[in-house]
């Protein structure tokens, strides 16, 4: 990409995005954007485990649980407690945090497919307990009613809109946030640990207190992904935390790039696209067309079942990958140059 | 007063003795080789002093400290580098990321200082950002800085996990075997490698197979066999010892 445009580029998107309300008046597709903003912002914090720390995550719905039932219970009816909307953008991520490092702290000693499994785990306890806990979350039924939120004494409503404009806020931020820390020294450290844990020892990193610091981090996007989630659908249930969006969230980073951040909103777009917008309008058009009985949305698995293994075969990097992936996948030979170079220091050390 | 003090130190795995009753001392500002054969121990001895192995007894000082029950990034942050056998870089992390990896226990940004990219942490990034290029340059890989470690050729993956050590301003550094695998005319150059290493204040402590070498780069040499020191001495010295030959060679007269 000529850096032009890699300068303009998110300038004249953010543009676009920020008259995009204005432009489009059907509130049904901006409900659709700032859906997919949630999951946008869910894979940001996914990509820093997963793809910087290189943690196997496979329960990270829980924090998106955790964040959305924080707000259901402090900002509702429910127990009469009413924390602004505003106050639980820092409340949620705060306490998704600590859950984060809760979770961390006796698992973290364990290493690929082991920590998959305990986050697996997790991630199933999480809305199970949400669920039997009725006498505090109405088990099956959710929470309902939560406090809408208002800005200088308007309130959000029923449009979409103002929940988009917020999520466009907390993605740039996100973005922001995201690439100042894989320049960093602590993102170093994540690489390093990713790469090599024993090397990373030696070079004085704290290796719990790092992975912590991920695990923290990520979980921590995710509370605040929640707390607006659960406020533009005015409801939350147990079931909307199940093992499919923690594997939803991973398809996304798998698809647009572990590791890059513009990979991951390119990955998430696209997903949420086909899920919340490409099925159900297709559906629509087949019964318009006069096929009553086929229902595309059905077929949501099977889709992304597809495009994980195509993408596996075609282009396992994802669309846009890190300089990192890309070389892991494509440069598993080396680079030919420097291998020519290395085979004739290998015949001067033999002769 | 020494720099690197190991008294008495045994490393038993199971029934297994790795080292035994192993004592010596390292002065500051020297260049101290540790040979012996295969599975002698050497490796063990710098796991010990790193902290990836716990001591069965014995103790060792660094620097005035204790190092038993640290932890190895502790030990790292006192100033212990070293280097691996098999080389252990970060393989997909640039050449230039790699060292300035190796500074991490010297700097300070926080997490929060990372997230908002305050100005003391744009500065100390900066200035690690310098560094890590002289450390380059010092070991020459001075046109590799956005390479992947991997992908570069193997001598220069040995020079490379020599700068990331010294990104620490380590006092001590552990090499092992910093030679292996390097053809002659490398071998000649880390050996000026090591001498200026010394120079700028680090003692250097190696594994090293290559006799020819250790024998040019080294001011004493410790030799190890089945864990325990059979000789320790000046190069020449030890050379010609007779326990070094018989552990290396075997006994001439075989039947006694």
């Amino acid at each position: 990409m000529p850096p032009v445009l890699r300068r303009a580029g998110p300038f004249v998107l953010g543009l676009v995005l920020v008259a995009y309300p204005f432009l489009d008046r059907n509130n049904s597709h901006v409900d659709f954007l700032a859906n997919a903003g949630a999951f946008i912002l869910l894979a940001l914090g996914l990509n820093i485990v997963v793809g910087f720390a290189g943690l196997l995550d496979l329960g990270y719905a829980a924090f998106f649980a955790i964040g959305s039932y924080s707000y259901a219970m402090l900002a509702s009816q429910q127990f009469g407690v009413h924390v602004p909307f505003w106050l639980m953008l820092i409340v949620a991520p705060v306490i998704a945090a600590l859950f984060g490092v809760l979770l961390g702290a006796p698992t973290l000693r364990l290493r690929g497919d082991y920590l998959a499994i305990v986050t697996l785990g997790f991630g199933e306890i999480v809305p199970q307990t949400f669920l039997n806990l009725s006498q505090y979350t109405n088990g099956p039924n959710g929470i309902s009613s939560l406090d809408q939120p208002s800005l200088f004494g308007h309130p959000f409503g029923f449009s979409a809109t103002p929940y988009y404009y917020v999520l466009l806020v907390l993605i740039a931020l996100g973005l922001l946030a995201a690439r100042n820390l894989q320049n960093s020294r602590l993102g170093r450290a994540w690489m390093a640990i990713r790469e090599d844990e024993l090397a990373a020892r030696h070079m004085g990193i704290n290796v719990t207190a790092t992975k912590l610091s991920a695990f923290a981090l990520g979980a921590s996007f995710s509370g605040l992904a929640g707390v607006v989630y659960a406020a533009k659908l005015d409801l939350v249930s147990p079931d909307q935390f199940q093992f499919s969006v923690s594997v939803l969230v991973l398809s996304m980073l798998v698809l647009g790039g572990m590791g890059n951040i513009w990979g991951v909103v390119a990955g998430s777009f696209v997903l949420s696209f086909v899920n919340s917008f490409l099925l159900p309008q297709s559906t629509s058009l087949a019964h318009a067309a006069g096929f009553a009985n086929l229902d595309f949305t059905n077929y949501r698995f099977m889709l992304y079942g597809a495009i994980l293994v195509l993408m596996m075969l075609f282009r396992p990097e994802g669309l846009i990958p890190s300089r990192q992936r890309a070389a892991e996948f494509h440069e598993a030979s080396g680079d030919p140059r420097l291998e020519a170079q290395e085979q004739a220091e290998y015949e001067g050390a033999a002769g | 007063m020494a720099l690197l003090q190991l008294s008495n130190v045994r490393k038993a795995f199971g029934g297994l003795v790795a080292v035994n009753d192993l004592s010596f001392e390292l002065d500051p500002g020297s260049i101290v080789a540790m040979i012996g054969p295969n599975g002698a121990g050497k490796s063990t001895v710098f796991n010990l002093v790193t902290g990836i192995y716990g001591l069965s007894s014995g103790s060792i000082v660094f620097d005035g400290r204790q190092l038993a029950g640290l932890s190895t990034s502790r030990i790292a942050a006192l100033g212990v580098a070293r280097t691996f056998q098999n080389i252990r870089l970060f393989a997909f992390m640039s050449a230039l990321d790699n060292v300035m990896t190796g500074r991490h226990a010297r700097m300070h940004a926080s997490l929060l200082d990372a997230l908002v990219h305050t100005p003391s942490e744009r500065q100390e990034e900066r200035r690690v950002r310098e560094r890590a290029r002289e450390l380059l340059a010092f070991v020459s890989l001075d046109n590799v800085e956005n390479s992947y470690a991997r992908n570069l050729p193997y001598g220069g993956q040995r020079r490379l996990e020599i700068a990331r050590a010294l990104a620490s301003d380590p006092k001590l550094l552990l090499l092992d075997e910093p030679a292996a695998g390097m053809n002659p005319r490398e071998k000649d150059a880390l050996v000026a490698l090591i001498g200026k290493i010394r120079d700028s204040g680090v003692t250097v402590f190696l594994i090293e197979h290559d006799m020819a070498l250790v024998m040019s780069v080294s001011e004493r040499v410790t030799v190890l066999d089945h864990g325990e020191k059979i000789a320790e001495g000046k190069p020449e010295a030890v050379r010609r010892d007779e326990r070094v030959i018989e552990a290396y060679l075997g006994r001439a007269d075989g039947a006694a």
